[in-house]
């Protein structure tokens, strides 16, 4: 098993929905979030391209933050789920350093906080909060070892990339462009 | 053009709009580590080739600030946890793959190692010492026996604390300042010679200041070659890494890069101590101050500078 996210970039609008209802669904504290929208303008007038990506941990398949965490706080859950256990976590900042994605914070009560591809929702069958309420439909998620998933299905038929593939973590959120 | 902006609105503390969760406690212990590997490795050095007598600052006294430096440093890496209360979680693993995690390790062996030294020579230094207790009078007789194999696995350990003060930074492959192998020998480099100043400075007899001053030189010239190296490196290799030279080839840490680190931290107590060995008059703190002030003001502003640097994408 294998869970990945396929993130649509010609769909997103970037309304922020994703971030909000990770926000809630999640507890995250105010003035943080584990989910972003990036949006990147490319060339001159008049010919620019425009670029929605919605981002979060890339649950990386070789994930540094896991490599240096020095007491095992951040390990790999069922299906490649980067996890953080708060009560092994001394908050030393090591994995935050790690990430080539920014994708992980200090949580106000000092450990490291990031996204979990929602494994509590996960485990239970559910899509993950971002893309429940997604309302275009952008984000798929699923198990990429089942060809019929959703993130399977997405990323079959379209051109993708990752990012930052040169950092060579092998990051698990492909952006559909 | 290219822009990229957060839609979603993301002002993580620490985070954005750069990176910056490491503050002056770790370049403070970085420092700290490093002038105590340099301390001890001298200690343990001279009294492998026989010479405790002639060299009685660098073996017997400038060694009891190494315990002092490294109890400071961890106390520093204490105060950069964020989640205190739960330090004691790095003990109850061994992560061979983490290099903080082995760091940890090093500090558990040569801590107490340094604290050891010290007290096997406290007879010597003060007169009339004595331990109170019979089992620690004979603890001390099994170590002034077995001194010169102390002194072996105190260089080693030396050696590992002095270059994973590098290898903490360089194992950040998402930050490309600090992700190159050259950091490890640079700052064990770096902190042996900090190590030596201290020495130098402490030491009252001019032929153990002139012997050490020698060494030091030659690893200031280690060092800045060194640091050459670094920035071949860097501008040999891809964007990120050219990027990351850039902020001390022009960009914002340049002067106090060049300033501080290289001519105040190197080339000036260089010249001072070749001119001393010449025989001329040199305030005799002037060179140690100087290259432990460069020593600090580089760690410090590599940790500051290596957390802008980051992949482009």
């Amino acid at each position: 098993m294998r869970y990945a996210m396929a993130i649509d970039t010609k769909k997103c609008v970037g309304c922020g929905d994703c971030v909000v209802a990770c926000q809630t669904e999640n507890n995250v504290p105010h003035g943080y979030c584990r989910d972003w929208i990036v949006e990147r303008v490319d060339g001159t007038y008049p010919s620019l391209s425009l670029e929605f990506r919605s981002e979060r941990c890339n649950h990386c398949d070789n994930s540094p933050c896991v490599r240096c965490c020095p007491t095992g706080a951040s390990h790999i859950e069922e299906g490649g789920i980067v996890s953080v256990t708060p009560h092994k976590c001394i908050g030393c900042g090591a994995c935050i350093q790690s990430c080539p994605y920014d994708a992980r914070y200090s949580h106000p009560d000092g450990y490291v906080d990031k996204c979990t591809f929602c494994l509590h929702r996960v485990q239970k069958g559910q899509k993950t909060a971002c893309v429940d309420v997604c309302p275009t439909k952008c984000l798929h998620f699923g198990d990429l070892d089942d060809p019929n998933s959703d993130v399977s299905l997405a990323i079959k038929d379209r051109s993708w990339k990752v990012l930052a593939p040169e950092a060579g973590t092998k990051p698990q959120l492909y952006f559909l462009t | 053009m290219k822009e990229e902006l957060f839609v979603s609105g993301r002002n993580i503390p620490n985070i954005d709009p750069y990176l910056n969760i490491w503050h002056w406690q770790i370049p403070l212990y970085l420092f700290l580590g490093g002038l105590a590997a340099g301390i001890l490795f001298f200690a343990g050095y001279f009294v492998v080739r026989g010479k405790e007598k002639e060299m009685k600052t660098t073996v017997k006294i400038a060694p009891i600030i190494a315990p002092i430096a490294l109890i400071l440093g961890l106390f520093a890496l204490f105060l950069d946890l964020k989640h205190k209360l739960f330090f004691w979680q790095l003990y109850t693993t061994i992560r061979l793959e983490s290099p903080m995690g082995w760091g940890a390790w090093t500090l558990m062996i040569i801590t107490p190692i340094s604290f050891i030294w010290v007290a096997s020579y406290m007879k010597e230094l003060i007169p009339g010492w004595n331990w109170k207790f019979d089992f620690l009078e004979k603890f001390e007789a099994f170590v002034i026996k077995h001194r010169v194999s102390l002194a072996w696995i105190m260089m080693i350990y030396a050696i590992i604390l002095g270059v994973y003060t590098g290898i903490l930074l360089s194992a950040f492959n998402a930050r490309p300042l600090w992700n190159t192998s050259i950091l490890g020998p640079l700052f064990l480099v770096s902190g042996f010679s900090t190590g030596l100043a201290t020495i130098i400075w402490m030491s009252k007899d001019a032929n153990e200041r002139k012997i050490l001053s020698r060494i030091d030189l030659v690893f200031i010239i280690i060092e800045i070659f060194l640091i050459v190296h670094l920035f071949m490196g860097f501008l040999a290799g891809s964007e990120t890494a050219i990027e990351a030279a850039n902020l001390f080839l022009g960009g914002e840490f340049t002067v106090s890069f060049w300033v501080f680190v290289v001519v105040i931290g190197l080339i000036f107590p260089a010249l001072f101590e070749t001119l001393e060995i010449w025989g001329m008059h040199v305030p005799k703190w002037l060179p140690p101050v100087m290259i432990l002030f460069g020593g600090f003001m580089f760690r410090f502003i590599m940790v500051e500078a290596g957390q802008i640097t980051r992949y482009l994408y």
